[in-house]
């Protein structure tokens, strides 16, 4: 089976007819895929559709080439209740074959750890579980993996945590001090977004997109827009594609900052702890001087953006970033030259790149381990074409190395946001742009467009029907692909590091949850 | 060590002197308190009412705007071509009522009331709250952690968030309250001791804003929960929470 025949290859943000897409049999599907992935393809999103066959279901793959800077797809069609698991053999999909029996009730046959996802109800009348549909379902109840002898106790942590943060449960194995295995269940911040998402896009679509992941919301915004413009070959201004690049860099800048003061405070090494929890606000209020709002609620339209920024406006932001600058420096730096944190960071929560690659992590803890899977460089889109970002990567694969590469990255995004607002500074600005109306979407198409969020690779995929309504919108959140990580970066570490080696993931409950 | 002590001294006071000083300046784009102007709507317009992406906003009998609702996007405002609807920049807008989250009339607009003699005896000047997200987007969450940084330092008021609900005497929830985090939110609303205080922080946790309709959540904190504090905004600024925290323990009293 060559791979040519079995996959359309697509570009970043680029439509295409549906019918275009191979339909294979499942077991050529399944072959092609793995196949691919053992050629180091990697798998972006992995999701089922339902079918206007009664008793069949779609199931698309695609899967991103890195080096070609192309998608592969293509499709199959599934026996409603049941289809070949390929999660021993390519862990990387382990998650997405569990999303889709909990979504459409149909069993991923070979499956070694077929659990709940997200613990809702099949949006089919069937059920993976054979749930009852009037019963209630428990959230983070069923079976865990167990380790069992006199020395080993279990841990159980959450739904409920101690700080002001977002729900999940995680169940520890140890011996000792030492984890020996960790399981992570989620699912309690499910608030039902793709499912209502099918049969839209309306007026209610796009505020989705803001509050998918609240602290992603250009990311996610930025993916979605790209999305609906290209179904409507829509192109916006260059100035537009500049402004959305400065608000997606000033959201990593208040992530990444706010994480290493997170971290700081998670080793009780407070300069850094208080100072960044104060920069990272600094940065935010950045964007709420463009916006209005500091997570950038309703700035990026389908269409462009809402507001452009003045000539005075932008010497103001040029300004407090020159000082911003150097305050975050200051406080970043006391990190790498301080003994007892490097002491606690180094050698913390290993990812091999091996072990990055098997588990298809992507954003800063990919690249923490080597991997250079960076979307900016790797397949750009909008300003990134003419900006090029460089990839920002460290060896160790450990918390320092998550932590280092937070700090690079900082220094590059600080380069670019001060050279595009150089940018925009040599014209005037525009009107703020309208909103297109999504009439005119064409119907029957399949786009795919990533965008490289502070988290990492953010996937949104889009199938529409005769009207040009979503059949499918798929939405992957690059925690989504990193939380099994977390869990293996803990094994054999002691359970008190679990604190700094998750918060060196800082992954989206939420985004996974949806 | 020497390197943190000149770094602290280059890093310098930075904490917000609000509720005294100068009035925090909101940036030109924000959209607070909104106001409503019955004269200016024209009766046969029902554009605000059809854009609006949560139905925040009713034209029965006359036009009002739900913050409870309301997700501050203001596409009302822009669709309006008489101009009857206007977000100012107006950052104090918790109210103690739900109903008073109902914003219709040109009349003053009721926020917040202290709390009762008895709770602010006790809770007046040390206030410990119990954070739970129940399907939060993580925007809320970051504007109610910010506030115990240095920027804004709520330990000054005698307000904290405290690890374990056994210490705290209120409960401050977040999220349009998912069906898979009711028991944990009741468990711990349980776990507080009495008398406690609850605080609905974020559209989301007011009325469950865009996700109101899914199945999958309970819309908000309502009904759930009696509410003590409701402070809405998609997310609310910081400034709007600390202002309503503020007037709840009565440590500001204007308007």
């Amino acid at each position: 089976m060559h791979s040519h025949q079995s996959f359309i290859n697509i570009k970043n943000g680029k439509p295409i007819d549906l019918n275009k897409i191979p339909l294979l049999e499942e077991k050529a599907f399944m072959e092609a895929i793995k196949q691919s992935i053992g050629e180091g393809k990697r798998v972006s999103s992995y999701f089922a559709c339902s079918s206007k066959e009664q008793g069949f279901l779609k199931l698309y793959a695609v899967l991103l080439d890195d080096e070609n800077q192309q998608f592969m797809v293509t499709q199959t069609k599934i026996n409603s209740d049941k289809f070949t698991s390929l999660a021993t053999v390519c862990p990387q999909l382990q998650l997405f074959e569990r999303e889709i029996a909990e979504q459409y009730g149909c069993i991923p046959v070979g499956h070694p750890w077929l659990k709940p996802v997200r613990y809702h109800h099949s949006w089919t009348d069937q059920d993976a579980w054979n749930r009852k549909e009037e019963e209630a379902i428990l959230p983070g109840v069923g079976d865990y993996f167990k380790i069992e002898g006199d020395q080993v106790h279990e841990v159980a942590v959450g739904p409920v945590h101690a700080g002001v943060i977002e729900p999940g449960h995680f169940r520890f194995q140890c011996q000792g001090e030492e984890v020996l295995h960790l399981e992570i269940a989620l699912g309690y911040q499910h608030r039902g977004i793709e499912k209502a998402l099918i049969g839209r896009p309306d007026k209610k679509t796009r505020h989705y997109m803001d509050v998918l992941a609240g602290d992603t919301t250009i990311g996610h915004c930025l993916t979605y827009c790209q999305n609906i413009e290209g179904l409507m070959s829509t192109e916006i201004s260059e100035r537009s594609k500049v402004l959305r690049g400065i608000a997606l860099e000033l959201e990593r800048m208040a992530n990444h900052v706010g994480d290493l003061g997170s971290l700081a405070n998670d080793i009780g090494y407070l300069p850094t702890a208080s100072f960044c929890g104060r920069i990272r606000g600094e940065w935010l209020n950045l964007t709420a001087l463009i916006t209005g709002n500091r997570f950038g609620r309703n700035f990026l339209i389908p269409g462009g953006t809402s507001y452009d920024l003045t000539k005075d406006q932008i010497v103001v932001m040029l300004n407090k970033i020159k000082l911003l600058e150097k305050e975050t420096e200051d406080a970043i730096s006391l990190l790498w030259d301080n003994q007892s944190v490097l002491a606690r960071f180094e050698e913390a929560g290993i990812l091999s790149r091996k072990q990055g690659e098997e588990l298809g992590l992507v954003g800063v803890a990919a690249r923490a381990t080597g991997l250079g899977r960076d979307i900016r460089t790797t397949m750009p889109s909008g300003v990134y074409k003419k900006m090029p970002i460089s990839i920002r990567t460290a060896e160790s694969g450990d918390v320092y190395a998550r932590a280092y590469v937070r700090g690079l990255e900082i220094k590059t995004s600080v380069e670019f946001i001060k050279k595009a607002l150089g940018e925009l500074l040599k014209n005037a600005p525009n009107k703020a742009s309208q909103i297109v109306s999504s009439d005119s979407i064409k119907a029957n198409s399949f786009i795919v467009t990533v965008n490289e969020g502070w988290r990492g690779e953010i996937c949104h995929v889009a199938i529409t029907d005769n009207e040009g309504k979503f059949e499918r919108y798929k939405i992957v959140d690059p925690s989504f692909h990193n939380w099994m990580g977390v869990a293996v970066a803990l094994r054999n570490e002691e359970i008190s590091d679990f604190p700094i080696c998750n918060k060196s993931f800082n992954l989206s409950y939420c985004g996974h949850d949806l | 060590m020497l390197k943190e002590i000149t770094t602290r001294m280059k890093q310098g006071y930075k904490t917000i002197k609000f509720p005294a000083g100068e009035r925090p300046k909101m940036t030109e784009h924000y959209c607070g308190r909104p106001i409503v102007n019955q004269v200016l709507c024209k009766k046969d317009c029902n554009a605000c009412v059809e854009i609006c992406p949560t139905g925040a906003i009713s034209k029965e009998p006359q036009l009002k705007l739900d913050l409870g609702k309301c997700v501050f996007c203001g596409e009302c405002e822009n669709v309006c071509e008489s101009k009857a609807i206007h977000f100012s920049d107006e950052f104090s807008m918790s109210t103690s009522r739900r109903e008073d989250l109902i914003v219709s009339t040109d009349e003053e607009f009721k926020t917040v009331a202290e709390m009762r003699t008895e709770l602010k005896k006790m809770f007046g000047r040390s206030l410990k709250l119990r954070v739970v997200s129940a399907g939060g987007c993580n925007a809320c969450e970051a504007d109610v952690n910010v506030l115990g940084t240095i920027g804004w330092d709520l330990g000054r008021f005698g307000i904290e968030y405290v690890a374990s609900p056994r210490h705290a005497d209120g409960l401050l929830i977040i999220g349009p309250v998912t069906k898979n985090m009711v028991l944990a939110l009741k468990k711990t609303y349980d776990a507080i001791p009495e008398d406690k205080i609850v605080i609905a922080v974020g559209t989301c946790a007011l009325s469950g804003g865009l996700f109101a309709l899914n199945p999958e959540t309970e819309a908000g904190v309502e009904g759930i929960f009696p509410v003590d504090l409701w402070v809405p905004g998609c997310p609310p600024n910081p400034i709007t929470i600390l202002d309503g925290l503020l007037r709840l323990t009565g440590k500001i009293k204007d308007l």
